[in-house]
């Protein structure tokens, strides 16, 4: 398994201070999630691309994750344009599609894939443990902090693990299908993967005791702003504050 | 079983955050440090469970199993749940900041519900009965977390309605197949380890 598939790079916004992109993303997603004013939309969706483009990631892998992402946009595509009340637009069948249904569906996968374009850019531009470093220090449980580490550390562990069990599995030719043989082995291969993991956090537990782990993680790096940090969190977060003064003070 | 990022309302959102920083808080002060490596290696596990693919006639679903989740860690499978979700969000790119709360509280509200109605049941001494426990826990959780996802969408919008009624309805085979695979687990757990279960919450 990769993690922090887009966080090689050295791009502007690879380089950037972590805690100044979570601090962004959080209030650039929380202004987009609940506008709908389409001035304050557009200039959302000019930002996203922006940053996009400052981070130069490959835009085919981009292009292929947010594919993955709008499955449960599609879902709703299904019913949106057909269940919203408002002016016919066209039907199929016996169901009239609305105009303003139409345009609901287009306003929340704007919304969506805006959201998910500038988490990707902020946030998937800097390595997992990176982004946890940096959630420290801005006031999120250091017990949190902790799970999360240990988490990222044991997932590849774990990852190898499951893959040496389904490798035994297929050297004894099993197939997946529908059917109680494949359901059962599936339980059995979850069923063997916890207990695996059991066994190796008592180790992890006994090893970290026996050098004199007494609750504190000491973190040994710490970040300094630069002049290109803060210059940047300005910027973002005045183009931040202009979308949310669109969406609710500047009237119509 | 995800909502993505800019369909719920304000005030949904809201709620589930709040619901779920209670429900991580709780889970926090009841996991000692001594459990945070125990804790996180399950929660290694349960992600990379997660990433099987089950066929399902001629689809394929992933599992959940937010119901099994509940057995083992009890109330530390809230902040389990969230740091899944927020690796899930890093890693693939699958559901935001925004929705975390809400998503976090949709699959962890019922491991918990799971814990409190079902961790006695499963060491039954009649292995049947047991099972049959184990199946109910599983089907339940699915079926909560579905009916969860689908009020939060009603919640945010009456138009919504039809498209939830459709999601807990497709969830069905996935209550079921769910339900299958955590009978078993929890039959294979019973013979081969039983003291992984309530593990991590035996002092709690």
């Amino acid at each position: 398994m990769h993690i922090d598939n887009f966080a090689t790079g050295d791009s502007l916004l690879h380089r950037l201070d972590p805690r100044v992109k979570i601090v962004v993303a959080v209030l650039f997603s929380v202004v987009v999630a609940v506008a709908d004013r389409y001035s304050c939309l557009a200039t959302a969706v000019c930002l996203s691309l922006t940053l996009l483009f400052l981070a130069r990631l490959s835009l085919r892998e981009v292009f292929l994750r947010l594919l993955v992402v709008n499955a449960f946009i599609v879902f709703l595509w299904l019913f949106l344009p057909f269940t919203y009340g408002g002016e016919k637009l066209f039907s199929i069948g016996p169901l009239d599609a609305t105009r303003e249904g139409v345009i609901y569906a287009l306003l929340i996968t704007v919304k969506s894939n805006t959201i998910v374009l500038a988490l990707i850019a902020l946030l998937a531009t800097s390595p997992v443990v990176t982004l946890g470093h940096a959630l420290s220090h801005l006031y999120v449980p250091e017990k949190l902090i902790h799970l999360l580490f240990f988490t990222v550390r044991y997932l590849q562990v774990l990852h190898l693990e499951y893959d040496r069990l389904r490798d035994a599995m297929r050297i004894r030719a099993f197939k997946p299908g529908t059917n109680m043989h494949t359901y059962r082995s599936f339980a059995y291969l979850i069923g063997m993967l916890l207990i695996k993991s059991f066994d190796r956090a008592d180790r992890i537990r006994k090893a970290m005791l026996c050098r004199g782990f007494h609750g504190k993680y000491y973190l040994l790096s710490h970040f300094e702003l630069q002049r290109v940090d803060v210059i940047m969190l300005v910027i973002m977060m005045l183009l931040v504050s202009g979308m949310a003064s669109l969406q609710w003070i500047i009237l119509k | 079983m995800h909502i993505s990022e800019g369909v719920l309302s304000a005030p949904v959102l809201v709620t589930g955050a709040v619901l779920t920083a209670a429900g991580v808080a709780v889970g926090l002060k009841k996991m000692d440090y001594e459990k945070i490596p125990q804790v996180a290696v399950l929660t290694s596990a349960f992600f990379v469970a997660s990433l099987i693919r089950v066929p399902v006639g001629p689809s394929a679903v992933h599992l959940v199993l937010n119901g099994l989740l509940g057995l083992v860690l009890g109330w530390a499978a809230f902040p389990a749940i969230l740091v899944g979700l927020a690796l899930q969000g890093l890693i693939f790119q699958f559901g935001g900041l925004t929705t975390l709360g809400v998503n976090t509280f949709n699959i962890a509200a019922p491991a918990i519900l799971c814990y409190y109605l079902f961790a006695r049941g499963i060491a039954h001494k009649n292995s049947s009965v047991a099972m049959a426990l184990a199946f109910a826990c599983g089907f339940f959780a699915i079926l909560l977390s579905s009916l969860l996802v689908a009020l939060c969408l009603i919640f945010t919008g009456e138009s919504f309605l039809q498209a939830a009624k459709v999601l807990v309805l497709a969830h069905l085979p996935v209550m079921v197949l769910e339900g299958v695979v955590v009978a078993f687990c929890l039959a294979f757990l019973m013979k081969v380890k039983p003291e992984i279960l309530g593990a991590t919450h035996a002092a709690g």
